[in-house]
């Protein structure tokens, strides 16, 4: 009976994951990511996803199994690993059996002789056989990684998981290196190939890993207590110097890594503005705000227009003084907002707000209102910031001359960025530890009990609405500079999501959650134009996989862990949601 | 208790404007029609060109709503992901109608030739809906609102660009059917055939399901279970398997109301499903949310609005190209249901946990 039950859980695991493997083949992308390497002229990145698929496909079954019958059964154990990496294998090929048969390109984009050519290593019908033995291989592989003892599993998957990542960002830190000079361009190109690390980097790289990880797992806790016996001022001037060597970093990076980067570090710092700015309303007060790019789209025409020296431009202030103009204008638009919704609860209020967002790139697009926002056509001609004088205003499409520094790059934007960040942060902090910031986790806690206990809901959630519009208008009011142009078009509610999915991804209410958020879900996609093709599917998985698994997220705020601490971790880390 | 100066002041200045804003309203709504009328720019025909446009394309937003409703109606949740649904649907029905057309078979059985692709959406959609539930909902169902609502917004993102990756981003043209194209005269009008058919299809679908939750075993559980689950579940219903085929059948409704779209408006593509999801919510809460009879009229008031709103009250008001607006004046009683009659317009009063 029960080895029968454990034949079909393998066998289950295994049409899954042979699903699993189809889907990312149907969804192309396998295709897509096998222009990139992991490991120059060994594996590709679409490789790579399909085995590991297999290989999780070969854990999963083998841990069901030991599960079923017992740690012991290792025997068992990797027979299921087996079955469940050859189903898989074979399900995975039965798509180009098929598609020799039928024209599956009629309906599927990406069933096309490429992705064929890929499953089959150019060898066409005649290969058919290799991947499901590399399901075999990988599935056994699998389920012979769980039977491992702890001490070689963790450096190997450390090591793998770090291999990845190199190789992701390879050729990142190849320009990055090659800038630095010839010896390091030397070394840089020995590590890192075009598309991924070369064989000798892989090899590098995971001996560093793991040596690392058996040298900790050694002395690191020697380490740990002498760091801990360390006198008080000496720990603490540790932490600032490790702090200084992280804004080193910080400031220095767009410096060296040339305007692409420095690009998509300003449109990370962006996000974190607005991320601190919802993190106010939802993450604080727990109303969530699906209209909040609104309040993005205020600040940015507010700043547009008021510089602009295009048709669209009504003033033609500095950008310092646009930027005070154009957070009051969006704190105002705030209240005006944040008003009517006030007794709007839960999830009717996050339909409203998006109701809200919707209505406002309708109205700023639309041909009605054009004569003031440029409509379809957008604003354009916006003035770069400029340390120093500007000089007078001539005629329309003259920009004015900037007597002192422009401030016309990404790279310098980006340092108004940062100090944007760094203030709001500041003031998120200390909002956070405020008697308002109190008050507003009561109210994501019960409105009702907060009520009862004398909190003005009226006033306090007001504030929340009115101060996550500041900070999302000041990141709208950046953004502009930085783009130099403001279209209604770009105002979409997928950057309200983004913002949501960026403050659940890091922990709700949590500060540094909010950076680890908008770093993984905007950063990595805009550095990875592989990966940026799947963006939202990735982001729609994050969003299912976190509230099942983890939705206190992956930097909750202290009060979070503290509650995580004391009791019962799966109740409260749900009621701390809401 | 005495209340301070200021609160006294924030508290007046938020009914003042409620009220400001609902005056706001029905001065557009009540100038506008004036201007309009008196301008008489539009002849009566073309009014009621609008009227039956807004009908049919009311009636879909009926048929999507109804899934809203019911989930709704069970789980206290909003399915964000409704909206896809139905854009899975409009996919499998024009794969079928591709194929059947193909094949010759549209032509020589106009009827079956537009039967079987709603069929095949309605199982699609239902299968992926039941997938749905399944995987991202059925884990969270007793986790607090938010949670489940941002699942929900997570499997929307996920079937779009699922979608997306299997189909690529343009946009695919409906296969003209013959019978369908040209006018009937009814009553001396002149109405497109698809907009009659849609209508009529759609109006046959929602008798249908009216009376599966009305008469059949299956529906009288649904009306026990969205009354209370623990207690149905005491009486012996399986609440899981009735919470399933609630989303199964709502989903089936989508998947037809998909294929139907399609045939109205001749192209799909895969971002297709967003606003019409969120204006068939807005007929659902219209209607009072939880309430089947009530969603389907939320959805023709809704259309009707949509389509005759834009040239009756914006126009008047001297707004150029006034059709561009449509989404907002959808948008926009949204908004005012949501803040001034949330329990809609056939909806009991909602208590406080409810709404």
């Amino acid at each position: 009976m029960k080895k029968e039950n454990f034949l079909w859980n393998a066998t289950k695991t295994g049409l899954l994951g042979g699903a699993i493997g189809i889907f990312l083949c149907l969804v192309g992308m396998v295709e897509i990511f096998n222009k990139r390497d992991v490991v120059e002229g060994v594996i590709t990145l679409g490789q790579f996803v399909l085995l590991a698929t297999f290989l999780s496909v070969g854990l999963a079954a083998s841990r069901r199994t030991s599960n079923l019958l017992g740690q012991n059964q290792s025997r068992l154990s990797l027979i299921s690993g087996l079955i469940a990496g050859l189903i898989s294998g074979l399900l995975v090929i039965l798509l180009v059996v098929i598609g020799n048969q039928v024209n599956l390109r009629a309906v599927f984009l990406n069933a096309s002789p490429a992705l064929y050519d890929l499953l089959t290593f150019k060898r066409s019908l005649s290969g058919i056989w290799i991947l499901p033995v590399t399901g075999v291989i990988t599935g056994l592989a699998g389920a012979a990684f769980l039977l491992l003892p702890e001490a070689v599993r963790r450096p190997v998957s450390r090591g793998v998981l770090f291999l990845i990542f190199m190789a992701l960002f390879s050729g990142l830190f190849r320009v990055v290196l090659i800038n630095q000079g010839t010896l390091w361009g030397v070394i840089a190109k020995g590590l890192f190939g075009q598309t991924g690390v070369t064989l000798i980097g892989a090899i590098f790289f995971f001996i560093v890993v793991v040596g690392l990880n058996v040298f900790w797992s050694s002395k690191g806790s020697n380490i740990q207590t002498t760091l801990n016996q360390l006198p008080q001022k000496r720990r603490a001037g540790l932490r600032i110097g490790l702090f200084v060597l992280i804004a080193i970093i910080a400031l220095g990076l767009p410096q060296v890594s040339g305007p692409f980067i420095a690009q998509v570090i300003v449109i990370i710092s962006l996000y974190i503005l607005m991320g601190l700015g919802l993190n106010i309303t939802l993450g604080f007060a727990g109303l969530l705000d699906l209209g909040f790019v609104a309040f993005y789209a205020v600040g940015a025409y507010t700043v547009g227009l008021l510089t602009s020296y295009g048709p669209f431009g009504l003033q033609h202030i500095p950008f310092w003084v646009a930027v005070p103009i154009a957070v009051l204008v969006a704190m105002a638009f705030g209240a005006f907002l944040g008003l009517p919704v006030l007794g709007v609860r839960g999830d009717y209020l996050a339909i409203a707000t998006l109701g809200f967002g919707e209505i406002v790139r309708l109205l700023a697009g639309s041909d009605f209102l054009a004569p003031f926002f440029g409509g379809p056509q957008g604003v354009i001609g916006i003035q770069k910031p400029c340390l120093g004088i500007l000089g007078t205003f001539l005629s329309v499409d003259t920009p004015r001359i900037c007597n002192g520094i422009e401030l016309g790059k990404p790279q310098d934007i980006y340092y108004v960025a940062v100090v944007a960040a760094l203030l709001i942060a500041f003031v998120a902090w200390r909002l956070r530890e405020s008697r308002l910031g109190r008050a507003w986790m009561a109210i994501r806690e019960d409105e009702d009990v907060a009520e009862a206990l004398g909190v003005n809901l009226v006033q306090t959630k007001l504030l929340a609405y009115i101060l996550g519009a500041a900070f999302a208008g000041l990141g709208g009011a950046i953004f502009t500079v930085l783009i130099g142009s403001i279209f209604a078009s770009s105002m979409q509610l997928l950057v309200s999501i983004n913002v949501v999915a960026l403050i659940i991804v890091g922990g709700m209410g949590s500060i540094p959650g909010v950076v680890v958020g908008a770093i993984a879900l905007i950063g990595l996609p805009e550095l990875l134009r592989e990966v940026s093709e799947f963006r939202y599917l990735i982001y729609g998985l994050i969003l299912i996989v976190m509230m099942q698994a983890k939705p206190e997220g992956l930097w909750p705020s202290q009060s979070t862990r503290r509650e995580l601490h004391h009791a019962d971790a799966d109740n409260l880390t749900a009621e701390t949601l809401v | 208790m005495r209340m301070t100066f200021t609160e006294r002041f924030v508290d007046l200045a938020v009914s003042g404007f409620l009220w400001g804003f609902r005056i706001l309203m029905v001065l557009v709504i009540v100038l506008g029609t004036f201007f309009t009328v008196r301008a008489g720019k539009y002849t009566g025909e073309q009014w009621i060109d609008f009227v039956v446009f807004g009908i049919s394309q009311g009636a879909i937003y009926a048929m999507i709503a109804l899934g809203y409703t019911m989930v709704y109606g069970i789980l206290r949740m909003i399915n964000f992901a409704h909206g896809d649904i139905f854009m899975t649907g409009a996919f499998a029905g024009y794969f079928t109608a591709v194929w059947l057309n193909s094949i010759g078979f549209v032509n020589a059985n106009p009827v079956l030739g537009l039967i079987i692709p709603i069929v095949a959406a309605m199982i699609f959609s239902a299968s992926i809906a039941m997938l749905v539930e399944k995987i991202a909902y059925r884990p969270l169902r007793n986790a607090p609102r938010l949670v489940p609502l941002i699942a929900a917004i997570g499997a929307s993102f996920f079937i779009e660009y699922a979608f997306r990756g299997f189909f690529g981003p343009g946009k695919y043209a409906y296969p003209p059917i013959k019978v369908l194209e040209g006018d009937w005269v009814i009553f001396g009008i002149n109405i497109l055939k698809v907009q009659v058919v849609v209508a009529v299809a759609a109006f046959i679908m929602m008798g249908i399901l009216y009376s599966i939750v009305k008469y059949t075993k299956v529906g009288k559980a649904m009306r026990a279970v969205s009354e209370n689950k623990d207690t149905a579940a005491l009486m012996g219903i399986d609440v899981n398997r009735i919470i399933v085929s609630t989303f199964a059948i709502g989903a089936a409704m989508a998947g037809a109301a998909g294929v139907l779209y399609a045939l109205v408006y001749r192209q799909i593509d895969f971002f297709m499903g967003f606003t019409p999801g969120v204006k068939a919510f807005t007929a659902a809460v219209l209607g009072g949310i939880g309430n089947i009879p009530g969603a389907m009229v939320g959805g023709m008031v809704l259309g009707i609005f949509e389509s005759v709103g834009p040239s009756l009250f914006l126009e008047g008001l001297g707004i150029t190209r006034a059709y561009q607006l449509k989404d907002v004046i959808a948008y926009t009683m949204l908004v005012m249901i949501l803040l001034f009659r949330p329990q809609g317009i056939l909806g009991e009063r909602l208590s406080k946990q409810k709404a």
